[in-house]
């Protein structure tokens, strides 16, 4: 169970001092929440904070009862946090093969890795010994990041807006992959997000709006206040 | 022949050899003929006015491959040889070649190879060439090898070299001419560390039409190491010519990468792209949220770039 307790931080930049997140307080225990709320507003910058990518002005983060609010990004990742990026990273030499291998945390067989691939919908033989570079398109990475991320089957998994630089076809098949993993997991998923397919299979949904949360309760509850504001093509507009 | 545990130790870094290879095979230890196998097609003769040897593959051989490993231990040693290599028409080898120096000693320890490759009408022609070096010794363990590639027409080659660790310094050269419809393949991987200094440079003439070479390059500089590049190609003729540079610079190291390429004809089309920085930081972000520390991070980048 993940908690955050009033969670500040502010950034500096030309114009000085700025406020990003204002006293974010969240539990995350069920098995599926979902982030969501205007470009901007934060979501993003409290995903790297629990993953200890930055480091809150004040606030504590406690992870299964454990104060982890100094811990790095290591002991976070082998206390059990997981991270999709919203860009994922590039590497060239590393095969998708050695970048699962790492993220299981053991020597995986082939036939291991492929499954990992075939759970994202990826064709696995064309892929496991590809590197991870430049000649992978940005929905392929995507789909990567995220087999890394069920490599790892950690307690908390956080995913920064999967669905970015998806196409639509291989969007039915992220929300299948999520569909799954819902009913798979042994811990929380927390899962930034501007679609409502993916809000649709949340139990929590929270709103974050100009760096607080403006909103949360159960996706019931959530949902249909946010439908009102619906734009085109599902995307919650302006929520 | 029998080889000792620090000779079995370089043949396995520099030639991936646990023990004497198979084919045909020319291993020199300390400045001195070690070991020779000849076959049917392949023969290996000792030059008369020099230090060397020649190899003879003959037209038409097929799926063999020639080992020629140096190995040096004699600290203070300073070895030179020139070995030629004549690869007839329409061959299919592979030449592995090597050269390890285990220097415990006080003095410098060094071999400076001088390899010339004569690859005949349609050859095909893979050579790999990896070179190591350890020993605790004060000496200073140098290599300059220096690589002359002359392909006639619709000859192919391919050229892997890989200098990973351990030598204080290396200045090496290589020099190639393509006939029409020839082409060069050259991966160079190095890194350096310490107070490593490495000079590369590599010029291909691309003198026939339809030549063509690809020159990929990966080095990686740590601690105070200096690495100078120059890769320069010449296009003489209709042909096209592609050079890559990417270096990973870190601590205090200094890269200087220098891409060159010159059309003289108007059919040339000629290629270049160099990059120099260090491991993006986010690069390192992802592996440590995988679990790893950031020197991990850091080794599993270095080992995935110059794999």
């Amino acid at each position: 169970m993940l908690e955050l307790k009033n969670i500040s931080y502010a950034a500096e930049d030309k114009d000085g001092t700025k406020e990003i997140l204002n006293d974010i307080s969240l539990t995350v225990s069920e098995r599926f929440v979902a982030v969501t709320g205007p470009n901007g507003g934060g979501k993003s910058t409290l995903a790297r904070i629990i993953a200890g990518i930055i480091k809150p002005t004040s606030g504590r983060i406690l992870f299964d009862g454990e104060d982890i609010t100094e811990l790095g990004i290591t002991e976070r990742a082998r206390r059990g946090i997981s991270f999709a990026f919203q860009q994922p990273v590039r590497f060239k030499g590393i095969r998708v093969y050695d970048l699962l291998q790492l993220a299981s945390g053991r020597k995986l067989t082939v036939g291991e890795a492929c499954d990992y691939l075939s759970r994202v919908g990826m064709c696995a033989r064309d892929y496991v010994n590809r590197e991870v570079n430049a000649s992978l398109s940005g929905g392929e990475l995507k789909r990567i990041e995220i087999a890394t991320i069920l490599a790892r089957g950690t307690r908390l998994s956080i995913f920064d807006e999967p669905e970015a630089g998806i196409d639509l076809w291989s969007f039915s098949n992220l929300i299948a992959v999520f569909e799954k993993m819902y009913e798979e997991i042994n811990g929380s998923i927390l899962i930034i997000s501007h679609q409502e397919r993916i809000l649709e299979i949340a139990d929590k949904i929270v709103v974050i709006a100009n760096g607080q949360i403006s909103d949360q309760g159960p996706k019931d509850e959530i949902l249909p206040k946010l439908m009102g504001s619906t734009g085109s093509c599902g995307r919650l507009a302006a929520v | 022949m029998a080889l000792d545990q620090i000779q079995k130790a370089l043949l396995a870094e520099i030639a991936d050899l646990h023990g004497v290879p198979e084919g045909a095979y020319n291993i020199r230890s300390d400045g001195k003929l070690a070991g020779r196998n000849t076959t049917a097609n392949i023969d290996i003769v000792t030059k008369e006015d020099k230090p060397g040897i020649d190899i003879f593959i003959k037209p038409g051989t097929k799926n063999e491959s020639v080992h020629i490993p140096v190995i040096i231990e004699q600290s203070g040693l300073k070895d030179l040889v020139y070995n030629d290599f004549h690869v007839g028409e329409d061959c299919d080898v592979t030449i592995i070649a090597g050269c390890g120096i285990n220097n415990c000693g006080n003095q410098d320890s060094q071999h400076d190879g001088i390899h010339t490759f004569y690859v005949g009408k349609n050859a095909k022609l893979k050579y790999v060439e990896k070179h190591y070096a350890d020993g605790d010794g004060s000496g200073e363990r140098i290599m300059n090898p220096t690589t002359v590639i002359y392909l006639e027409e619709g000859a192919n080659m391919e050229m892997d070299t890989t200098q990973i660790k351990g030598i204080d310094s290396t200045k090496r050269v290589t020099e190639a001419k393509l006939a029409s419809g020839a082409s060069l393949v050259i991966r160079e991987k190095l890194m350096t560390h310490g107070k490593q200094t490495s000079e590369s440079e590599i010029v291909v003439d691309l003198d026939g039409d339809d030549s063509s070479t690809n020159i990929v390059s990966r080095g990686v500089a740590r601690d105070t190491s200096r690495q100078v590049l120059l890769l320069k190609i010449n296009g003489n003729a209709r042909c096209y010519g592609h050079s890559e540079c990417d270096n990973i610079v870190m601590d205090n190291s200094y890269v200087q990468a220098i891409p060159e390429i010159t059309a003289n004809s108007v059919e040339a089309s000629l290629v270049h792209e160099a990059a120099i920085g260090k491991i993006a930081g986010e690069q390192i972000t992802k592996l440590m949220t995988l679990g790893l520390t950031e020197a991990e991070a850091e080794e599993q980048i270095v080992a995935g770039f110059l794999k």
